[in-house]
């Protein structure tokens, strides 16, 4: 009986409209949050797991010496390599491919890597029009660690700590 | 191996267990036989104990400190704990000594994966190293095309070592150097030259010795293990196959105690790298108007079909041949006489290497080794006949060996002073001209000995014998000895009188009351003879009553049309020039062949592009009459097809009867049951008329085919043809001979045989007799010199 007049005066005076319009209006006077992407972007963490790529030594010397375990510990199955011994004897991979349409983006490569080849950088915007687009191989994964090789090198560093 | 008796019979206690051991067993060999992992390095069942990386150390109670449990013996009532705290201390505390010399590079090493020293490393080893100090770095020796050391990561556990010594029986690696220096090498800077040196890869615990051509191409995880059997001796070694990717990666030995317990010649370990040479025939292909076509499968089996059709209908079938390799499976060789027959001809033949087949009729149903191969080892005395055992036949070299050592007499007659690996009793080296006077001389000298009767043409020939010290010494060596052999090898096959030298080498076994033993060639060779794959003899041996004719007839005959399986017959048949000119001039030549090379551009019309040994399922049986089956372990390059397949197919294209087989399988059972139950035996089976010989004068020529030339594989494997023991195309010839004809090292000598002359490059090689001189064969270079005519004209250009 209580209850039913509880919900009688509450529907009466418009409560529940009362309520939800509380939540409006405080909100209508707080700090704004929303991103104004692609004008404005949200800041990234260091560990940003975004587009794959392969790093090189300072002198040049490409990092990656084919031992194939981001391959193996790869859940998706998304990387092929293949290697053989190069001119100068050392091991090396003739195919990197990793295919973007396969990896999630778990991080286990870079995990994995002995020698911080193969890491996610921070690119996470780009896009292919075909399918093979989003096949990277090994000389456009080199090509993007060159383009982002001063940002991944500080992430690195800022990380070296707790690795 | 001695009898186990029940006194000989201890029990100890392991971890808690009561086990049965033999006194003087060591504690690692009772425990490995129960089931019980007590970690090791340096400890193999096959190889001699060394105890020197002591990580099988167990706690023994009443012990003071923890034994090695591979050279601690067992004693009765002995109580031993593997995992105690006292066993796993001592265990870890040995892996922080292996790993402070050892670089932490096991993502490049090519062991990583399989390594005994990483798998240990997780269970023993710990997570931070307390050495500060410097590590430990050797340099790198090249010990020749097949294996790649990276001695750093060596842990000295000498397994090389003591393979070369006790096994390979060439002391070829050795440890220099002490403690901290120790290394492990060659001890001049030379190549590992055993013809079993591939081994010591499997041996090494660690990745300091790797397979050169495998290195950096996969790593262990990636591939597949699949079974296959090697088809380059008649030994049948037992392999795993690795593939990746539907490609051959590598080949290991498989494990079997009756064949080739854990060991692999390198001949059977490297070829796979031939596999996938750049001349591999990947679609069948035919010539139109002097021009090659590739064509589909359809369109070359209707050109086979129609062009021996018209050939057929116009000729009789004898104009009709087939040239088939030895070492083709048991289930193609069936399939192709049985076309062959049903086609109506008997001219099918798989002896390429044999020169002398007078005496066929008389042949056993196959001739085989006359024993397992395991049996070998018990013998107290064997001869050899025309054999260079060690690189023809390496798995029954080692079982001849460890008779050796054993303190078995080893005797040799051979036509090349060929280097064996164990000390040879007696040792006969003559020119081929002399090989029958020296049979005949130990055969006089046993018929002295014991009175017995041989026929009469023989015993005319015996008159004129003088029976020397070493011919009374092989024919002691052998007499009333039990479990003696004589084995007829393929040098003595091949020569020019082959046939008088089996007579003999049967006499002198049944007379000296030994077993006689074939070494054939190819792989299958029994297979092709059980199988028909022989002019003279049906499926199953029996006598064909109108025989074929051999390779040398078919080739004398010019027939008009060949089928060629699997064999390339300029470079694999004996005379290589003869089998080409013949070839060219008939009118189809069909070859089934898995590689392209130019001469087969020349002399065929099609080309049918075949799967290899690793590519096919098949059975193979070895000279001991094990038929063994394989399953294809990689997929075939190309458009190419099991040989089986493309021969089933051909059947149907003929319209033959019972061509109808779904799987190999099929065909094997149909081949076994023609086959029927068979018991191989070689005794009295020989010419007993023994026909006048023509001794030749002059040079005498002798031929062999180093071991790793002997097939179309081999001779594409890039690793096998870097090593020693391949077709080198020169003329061989001792110096004192030299002299005599005025030849120089390195000069160029003119050979000359009927018309036909060629010239060549001098290499002084001492282990040729006088007045002879020595080729290889399967060389493009040497193939019009035919051996079995038996001399050549040699003068200096």
């Amino acid at each position: 009986m209580i209850q039913k007049v509880k919900n009688y005066i509450s529907s009466l005076f418009l409560w529940e409209l009362i309520k939800g319009l509380n939540l409006t209006f405080r909100y209508m006077f707080k700090r704004k949050v929303t991103v104004q992407y692609p004008e404005e972007k949200t800041p990234q963490s260091h560990r940003f797991r975004g587009l794959h790529a392969l790093r090189r030594y300072p002198n040049g010397e490409e990092r990656c010496i084919a031992c194939k375990l981001c391959e193996a510990v790869c859940p998706a199955v998304a990387i092929t390599i293949e290697s053989e011994p190069r001119d100068d004897g050392s091991r090396r991979t003739t195919r990197y491919d990793i295919d973007l349409t396969k990896c999630i983006f778990c991080g286990f490569c870079e995990e994995s890597c002995p020698v911080d080849s193969i890491v996610e950088t921070r690119i996470f915007e780009y896009h292919g029009e075909k399918r093979g687009d989003l096949l990277m191989t090994k000389s456009r994964l080199l090509e993007i660690g060159e383009l982002a090789e001063k940002q991944i090198a500080e992430d690195r560093a800022l990380d070296a700590l707790y690795r | 191996m001695s009898v186990v008796m029940s006194e000989d019979q201890i029990t100890i206690e392991v971890d808690g267990k009561e086990l049965s051991a033999r006194k003087g067993q060591m504690i690692i060999e009772v425990t490995d036989a129960n089931d019980i992992y007590i970690p090791r390095f340096c400890y193999h069942n096959k190889l001699s104990i060394a105890a020197n990386c002591r990580m099988c150390l167990v706690e023994v109670e009443k012990a003071p400190k923890a034994l090695p449990a591979c050279a601690t013996p067992v004693m009765e009532g002995m109580k031993i704990k593997t995992q105690s705290k006292a066993a796993v201390e001592a265990q870890k505390a040995i892996m922080e000594f292996l790993l402070i010399n050892h670089p932490l590079d096991c993502p490049i090493c090519d062991q990583g994966g399989e390594c005994e020293l990483q798998d240990l490393a997780m269970g023993y080893g710990q997570d931070v190293s307390r050495y500060q100090e410097k590590k430990r770095v050797v340099k790198d020796k090249n010990i020749g095309p097949l294996i790649q050391t990276d001695l750093t990561r060596c842990i000295h556990c000498t397994r090389c070592v003591r393979f070369g010594e006790e096994v390979a029986g060439l002391r070829e690696m050795g440890a220099t150097g002490r403690g901290e220096n120790m290394t492990i090498g060659t001890y001049i800077e030379k190549s590992v030259d055993s013809e079993m040196s591939g081994n010591i890869i499997d041996l090494c615990p660690v990745g300091a010795l790797t397979s050169k051509p495998f290195r950096y191409s996969a790593r262990t995880w990636e591939l597949i293990q699949r079974d296959t059997i090697a088809p380059h001796d008649c030994v049948g070694s037992n392999m795993h196959a690795h593939i990746k990717i539907d490609r051959l990666k590598r080949v290991v030995p498989a494990n079997n105690e009756a064949i080739n317990e854990v060991w692999l010649s390198d001949r059977d370990r490297f070829s796979y790298e031939g596999i996938y040479s750049d001349d591999r025939l990947t679609t069948p292909m035919i010539k139109k108007n002097g021009e090659w076509q590739e064509v589909d499968w359809d369109v070359a089996l209707t050109e086979v079909k129609n062009k021996l059709a018209n050939i057929l209908s116009s000729q009789t079938a004898e104009s009709f041949g087939v040239i088939a390799s030895p070492s083709s499976t048991l289930e193609e060789l069936y399939l192709l006489q049985k076309i062959c027959r049903a086609l109506g001809s008997n001219n099918i033949d798989s002896r390429l290497r044999q020169s002398d087949l007078s005496d066929q009729d008389d042949a056993p149903v196959f001739p085989w080794l006359g024993m397992p191969i395991e049996y070998m080892e018990t013998l107290n005395s064997a001869l050899l006949i025309g054999s260079n055992i060690r690189k023809e036949q390496p798995i029954l070299n080692h079982r001849l060996r460890k008779a050796a050592l054993r303190g078995c007499q080893v005797s040799a007659i051979n036509m090349i002073d060929y280097a064996f690996n164990y000390d040879l009793a007696n040792k006969l080296v003559v020119s081929p001209n002399h090989m029958l006077d020296e049979c005949l001389g130990v055969l006089k000298a046993l018929v002295d000995e014991t009175g017995a009767s041989v026929p009469q043409s023989i015993t005319d020939k015996l008159a004129g014998i003088t029976v020397s010290e070493s011919h009374k010494a092989i024919a002691e060596s052998l007499n009333d000895v039990e479990n003696s052999a004589v084995f007829f090898g393929l040098g003595a096959n091949s020569h020019q009188a082959s046939s008088q030298l089996r007579t003999i080498a049967g006499l002198i076994a049944s007379i000296s009351n030994s077993k006689l033993g074939y070494l054939s060639e190819g792989a299958n060779s029994t297979g092709a003879w059980l199988s028909g794959a022989v002019p003279h003899r049906l499926v199953g041996g029996q006598k064909n009553a109108t025989p074929g004719k051999s390779i040398a007839e078919m080739l004398d005959a010019g027939l008009n049309a060949y089928f060629i399986l699997n064999t390339e017959p300029e470079l694999d048949y004996w005379n290589g020039a003869d089998a080409q000119t013949a070839l060219s001039n008939a009118e189809m030549v069909v070859a089934m062949t898995p590689y392209i090379s130019d001469a087969m551009k020349d002399y065929a019309d099609v080309l049918l592009p075949i799967a290899v040994f690793a590519e096919t399922s098949g059975s193979y049986m070895n000279v001991a009459g094990e038929l063994q089956s394989t399953n294809g372990v990689s997929a075939p390059v190309g458009e190419a097809r099991p040989a089986w397949k493309v021969l089933r197919v051909l059947g149907n294209y003929f319209d033959l009867d019972g061509f109808d087989y779904v799987t190999s399988t099929d065909v094997l059972a149909e081949a076994l049951t023609a086959i029927g139950d068979i018991t191989p035996d070689n005794d009295k089976h020989w010419a007993e008329t023994f026909s006048d010989n023509t001794q030749s004068s002059g040079i005498a020529c002798i031929k062999d085919v180093p071991m790793n030339s002997v097939d179309a594989i081999c001779r594409r494997s890039k690793p096998l043809q870097a090593t020693s023991d391949i077709a080198d195309g020169k003329l061989h010839v001792n110096s004192s001979t030299a002299a005599s004809l005025g030849l120089t090292q390195d000069g160029m000598a003119n050979v000359e045989q009927d018309d036909n002359a060629i010239q060549l490059t001098v290499l002084f090689d001492e282990r040729v007799p006088d007045n002879s001189v020595y080729l290889h064969s399967a060389n493009a270079a040497t193939n019009s010199i035919n051996a079995s005519l038996g001399s050549v004209k040699v003068s200096k250009v």
